[in-house]
């Protein structure tokens, strides 16, 4: 075998690679480009997830737009306070960010509480499902399907499926809303995270209505708002709506429920 | 020169590479939302392919041919259009910034369009010397920018109309590609 079968293509192909990268190397420094060097490093402190909470098309995205633009970095509804902190620090700005957010599915329609109108057996999608005339198998059609849309969406692995209703993991939630935009019930909703009072409810239905499909349903009784002492309830189409700056955790509300559908005897056990 | 002029003329309308030999599809449908972004991209593509005939030739003939090792032309051959792609992409990054993110990803993806690798291994295999090959080249690139600019006038027409859900975004956008094709064949009896 001659030698020159090996040498002529290692020589000639790695000289072309040599020539041509000295090329680029050249027409780089000819061309370069100069970028903000703070954007790297504001992405870095980024988590990363590329969720599209914040609204732009993904952390890089936002990055650029925090140091270009001077958008407020609380946009970002993932980070941590401490990570939003650094961010501050490297780019001179007031650190302090707004109040964090949690998902909350607005449904304790489980298996055993809640009433089905029929036997799904379609596809495992609730807005397939929910596209069926009727509006799904259960009996409320404000309830949560449970076939798990906004678990598939949910980048951070925070919710699950639990006894036939979506359930949310608060320390994994981020409030990065996809959930919210997945859901076709709009059962799902952003709210505070300090705030343990909550309507566990999603119907507009009269009383009877909801009594019929579901045992623990907002029957618009109005006991919660003349228990309030703070004027934190409203009530508006046939559901309470806690109104969470005044809202005081006193618990006369989550007490007086007759259907036991506003959340928060979690919060007197802890204290 | 009547030969030159027919190369030009069969590389742009008959053997039009998108339509007719279906190489570069990628960028194709990829960069053909807007008009202006598939005009940029056709001149980015114009200006790769033009560049990859002529060094291409030169690799090929000058080297691969006189060293015996004509079968290492794949290799060569994509070695010379990643070099032209990343000179491109420096380029474009700095003169229009705005026309570096509407192509987005695609850019660099040039790397990887068979058209310009096509174009390289056609002059070769058709035997064209430098000229033709150059010819050749700037007339399929011409014909790429045509196809795409067309399709992209098309589609931003699509965009406005009431359209069943199903055929939504790339169905449509492909059955129209497939008629566009179509019509191209009109033009087989040209030459």
């Amino acid at each position: 075998m001659d030698i020159t079968s090996i040498v002529y293509p290692i020589v000639s192909i790695g000289g072309l690679g040599i020539l041509f990268g000295a090329g680029l190397g050249y027409a780089s420094k000819k061309f370069a480009v100069e970028v903000d060097e703070r954007i790297p490093k504001v992405r870095d402190l980024l988590p990363g997830a590329n969720c599209g909470g914040c609204g732009f098309a993904g952390c890089d995205a936002f990055a650029t737009a925090v140091v270009e633009e001077g958008v407020d970095i609380c946009s970002c509804p993932v980070n941590s306070d401490e990570s939003a902190g650094k961010i501050a620090a490297l780019l001179g700005v007031d650190p302090s960010c707004s109040i964090k957010r949690v998902a909350l599915v607005k449904c304790k329609g489980t298996c055993s509480n809640s009433q089905n109108k029929y036997d799904y057996y379609g596809i495992m999608d609730c807005n397939d499902a929910a596209a069926i005339p009727g509006g799904g198998a259960k009996a409320c059609s404000y309830g949560c399907l449970g076939l798990g849309s906004c678990k598939k969406v949910c980048p951070f692995d925070a919710i699950r499926i639990e006894d036939g209703i979506a359930v949310i993991d608060e320390d994994k939630c981020t409030a990065c809303g996809n959930c919210v935009d997945a859901c076709p019930k709009a059962v799902i909703e952003l709210v505070p995270k300090q705030n343990k009072v909550r309507v566990l409810c999603n119907s507009n239905d009269k009383g009877k209505e909801v009594k019929e499909a579901c045992s623990v349903g907002c029957i618009g009784c109005k006991l919660c708002v003349k228990s309030c002492e703070y004027d934190a309830i409203d009530f508006e189409d046939n559901l309470a709506h806690i109104n969470y700056e005044k809202c005081s955790h006193c618990m006369a509300c989550v007490e007086k429920c007759p259907t036991k559908i506003i959340e928060g005897q979690h919060v007197l056990t802890e204290a | 020169m009547m030969e030159l002029f027919i190369i030009f003329l069969s590389a742009i309308l008959v053997n039009n590479f998108v339509l007719s030999r279906f190489l570069g599809i990628c960028p194709f449908l990829g960069v053909s939302k807007k008009v202006e972004t598939a005009l940029g991209m056709g001149v980015a593509v114009t200006f790769v392919m033009t560049l990859a005939s002529i060094i291409s030739y030169m690799v090929y003939n000058w080297m691969l041919v006189p060293l015996k090792i004509t079968y290492l032309y794949t290799i060569a051959f994509i070695l010379v259009i990643a070099a032209l792609v990343q000179f491109v992409e420096m380029v474009i990054q700095k003169t229009s910034p705005t026309l570096y993110q509407a192509l987005g990803v695609y850019l660099p993806l040039i790397t990887t369009n068979c058209a310009v690798l096509g174009v390289a291994v056609i002059n070769m295999n058709e035997g064209y010397n430098l000229i033709k090959s150059v010819v050749n080249g700037f007339g399929a690139a011409l014909g790429f920018t045509l196809a795409i600019v067309l399709f992209a006038g098309i589609r931003e027409r699509i965009e406005n109309n009431n359209i069943l859900n199903a055929f939504k975004g790339f169905p449509i956008a492909l059955i129209t590609a497939g008629l566009m094709s179509i019509a191209f064949l009109g033009f087989q009896g040209l030459l």
